[in-house]
């Protein structure tokens, strides 16, 4: 009979643990965590669910959860060949890009100069640009309807006044445009809202963005005899990749959920031609004027096929490289 | 001990007998009815004191919001509800509101009781009645008497005829730079499309769901034609829907000849939309001697309600009361459905605002020509493609024929 080596002698038994031990052992954290998992079930995934559920059934909100009839994808064909809700998608493609564009062309080279030239000033003038974007947009919305007033807005009297001027008025229009009643300048209108708030919202990303750059790659380049442009050119667009990715990704996604600003201006009902009709201004109509839920939640799942399909598009074109600085510190 | 016990059951008895006598019936109601509900109450309460009523006002939208809301999810409806003509066809399609055409309400027979028009709003197409009207919005011409002095135009000749009133309103607009002699042409367009119906014909479909709107339709061709001349003469201010920002600053600064309107407008230029033009505006009726109402509203019981019975008791006096009528009108000027309403000696007295002028005899007998109009489900989305196409004539990218063909298409496309 041989002794069992030394370290093969059992461990000491755990002390017993009382039930109270036991059970913030082995529950509490659950409890912990359950106000986030209540509030996702119920606030999260329940509405997604039911939305699915939604769109194939055939229901009207005012006559009672029971009166629900099973269509099966008829909602979904129903969209599909709805012309209108293909010119809703058109006109939210067009004023995605009408306002996304614009919104970045002038945040970049804006975050650069504020980041290069304006050291002392940066953050009051980042507040100035940022204030937009914090500001309730129906309020946004009020103001712009009535600048954009056809007889009675700041907007023609401006323009009338410099037409007024010799010369130079021969570039500015003789009549009233009437903004939001004309069929032709209905989305830029909008567009021009849309990038006056969110210029300030993108200017910042960047702005972080560009402070992540470290200081000495400019330093270096400056003594190398790079201009300003230069060192805009070969140093901060490429490094800036990951946050354009970023940023367009978020502009894509808010371009595509488009409601507030349109909805405003146009009365709520799209203007005319109805070239201000957004895909969720459209889903929002058949919901609550339509009473049409079952085709509202068809379109709210076709619209999330549009966003993502776009978002990979994206993702494609420069968010891969853009994902990784390896290339494009190359 | 016995005796003890038996007392306390007594008292408690006795305390939840009191409770059950006394009934509390809830009324949800938007701005203004909301004081229309207030005034009654003292009424109401002298002929029903074993009834307590708890009023909910909520604003227009809201109000309607949380009526949809409660009716999808069959919980939290008031006991009587009030309801606005524009949701009147919404809310009567399901199961949501009581059908008050059946025992122990038998409301059928009270449809006499009221100006002919607005009974049938509420009365669907299989015969349920889903709401009890109580105030309506007889239509009405207001034009500017100062304005039409100086262009030499008499108010009977604006309002002859579509010809005639765009005849002459060009004369008006001429002799009054700078002003417009409606505020949207569209306007005129509804009205046509309203007045002039056959009947049994409703406004985009007919009794068996056949569409209505076409190229063929003279009723449609008429209407996008007068609206086309009234914007190709330059006489309207392109401002949309009333209450738009565009329409409330041109009759602030007092720049609009003549608005097509219910005769509750009045009450929001005197108020706050035309203060500065007080006894400058008078009422006429519409162009070509036709009539049409704006608005209105009902009130109506939840299937849901638990409180039937007093929301039933709520309901008719609010409605068939004829000095509860009166009282409405002196508090917020809503016009009585009720034709007994409208007998007090109340009608016969000017109206301040419009040079005291006798205007709710006007309005008294347009609404007795006031057509009923048969609504369908799908008025909402017609309404809609019709407006759609009305703006394509009237921004001059389609023709009338192509236009009223296409939402004739489209609208077919909605009928399955």
């Amino acid at each position: 009979m041989t002794a069992p080596p030394a370290n093969l002698t059992p461990t000491p038994p755990i002390p017993k643990v009382g039930g109270w031990d036991n059970f913030q052992r082995k529950y509490a954290p659950y409890i912990f965590i359950s106000p986030f998992f209540l509030l996702f079930f119920v606030f999260g995934l329940f509405p997604i669910i039911f939305n699915a559920y939604l769109s194939v059934h055939e229901w009207q909100p005012g006559s009672g959860l029971g009166d629900m009839k099973f269509v099966g994808l008829r909602n979904f064909t129903d969209n599909l060949t709805d012309p209108t809700f293909w010119l809703s998608l058109k006109n939210t493609a067009i004023l995605a890009v009408e306002s996304g564009l614009p919104q970045h062309l002038i945040a970049i080279p804006l975050a650069f100069a504020i980041n290069m030239g304006l050291k002392r000033a940066q953050s009051f003038i980042t507040a100035i640009y940022f204030l937009p974007y914090i500001t309730s947009v129906v309020a946004i919305s009020v103001i712009f309807f009535t600048l954009f007033s056809w007889q009675y807005g700041v907007l023609n009297a401006a323009l009338g006044s410099l037409h007024n001027i010799p010369v130079l008025g021969a570039l500015f229009p003789a009549d009233k445009i009437n903004w939001l009643g004309e069929r032709a300048f209905v989305q830029p209108s909008i567009a021009m809202v849309i990038v006056w708030r969110y210029v300030g919202w993108n200017m910042l990303l960047y702005l972080s963005g560009l402070q992540a750059i470290p200081g000495d790659l400019y330093e270096a380049a400056a003594v190398d005899g790079a201009t300003r442009t230069e060192q805009f050119r070969f140093i901060t667009l490429p490094l800036l990749r990951p946050t354009i990715f970023l940023a367009v990704t978020l502009s894509l996604i808010g371009g595509f959920q488009l409601f507030e600003e349109p909805y405003i201006l146009t009365n709520g009902g799209g203007g005319v031609g109805q070239a201000g009709l957004t895909t969720i201004m459209y889903m929002f109509r058949t919901y609550n004027a339509y009473s049409d839920a079952g085709l509202a939640a068809a379109m709210a799942w076709l619209l999330f096929i549009v966003i993502g399909l776009l978002t990979l598009v994206n993702n494609r074109i420069f968010g891969r490289s853009g994902m990784s600085d390896s290339k494009a510190a190359k | 001990m016995k005796i003890k016990r038996l007392l306390v059951l007594t008292a408690l008895l006795s305390t939840t007998l009191a409770a059950a006598q006394k009934t509390t019936v809830t009324v949800g109601v938007f701005p203004d009815l909301d004081s229309v509900v207030k005034a009654a109450l003292p009424g109401f309460n002298k002929l029903y004191p074993d009834i307590d009523v708890k009023i909910n006002s909520l604003a227009y939208a809201d109000h309607h919001n949380a009526l949809t809301t409660a009716l999808s999810t069959g919980k939290g409806a008031n006991d009587l509800e009030a309801i606005d003509f524009g949701y009147v066809a919404k809310f009567a399609e399901g199961n949501g509101m009581t059908d008050l055409s059946k025992a122990p309400y038998n409301a059928g027979a009270l449809a006499s009781k009221f100006v002919s028009f607005t009974f049938p709003q509420s009365t669907t197409q299989d015969g349920r009645i889903v709401a009890i009207p109580t105030d309506i919005g007889p239509g009405s011409m207001f034009f500017r008497t100062d304005l039409l002095a100086k262009a030499g135009v008499k108010p009977a000749q604006l309002n002859a005829s579509w010809e005639s009133y765009i005849t002459n309103g060009k004369k008006v607009v001429a002799a009054n730079p700078g002003t417009f002699l409606i505020p949207d042409a569209s306007e005129a367009a509804q009205i046509i499309l309203r007045t002039g119906l056959k009947a049994g014909e409703g406004l985009y479909f007919d009794k068996n769901n056949k569409v209505l709107v076409s190229p063929d339709n003279a009723r449609f061709v008429k209407a996008f034609t007068v609206a086309k001349q009234i914007r190709d003469a330059k006489l309207d201010a392109k401002a949309g829907a009333a209450f738009s920002p565009e329409w409330t600053t041109a009759f602030q600064k007092g720049n609009l000849a003549t608005e097509f309107s219910g005769a509750w407008l009045v009450g929001h230029m005197q108020n706050w939309l035309a203060k500065d033009f007080s006894g400058k505006w008078n009422a006429q009726n519409l162009p070509g001697n036709t009539f049409a109402s704006w608005g209105g509203s009902f009130y109506g019981i939840p299937t849901q309600s638990a409180n039937k019975d007093a929301a039933w008791k709520l309901l008719q006096y609010l409605t068939t009361n004829p000095a509860q009528q009166v009282l409405a009108f002196k508090t917020t000027g809503a016009f009585p459905a009720l034709k007994a309403g409208q007998t007090d000696s109340v009608f016969n007295q000017g109206v301040a605002y419009l040079g005291n002028q006798k205007a709710r005899l006007l309005w008294r007998t347009a609404a007795t020509k006031i057509q009923p109009l048969d609504v369908n489900k799908l008025d909402p989305i017609a309404d809609q493609i019709v407006g759609d196409a009305l703006g394509s004539v009237l921004d001059g990218s389609k023709d009338i024929p192509t236009a009223l063909a296409d939402a004739q298409r489209l609208v077919e496309r909605r009928t399955r």
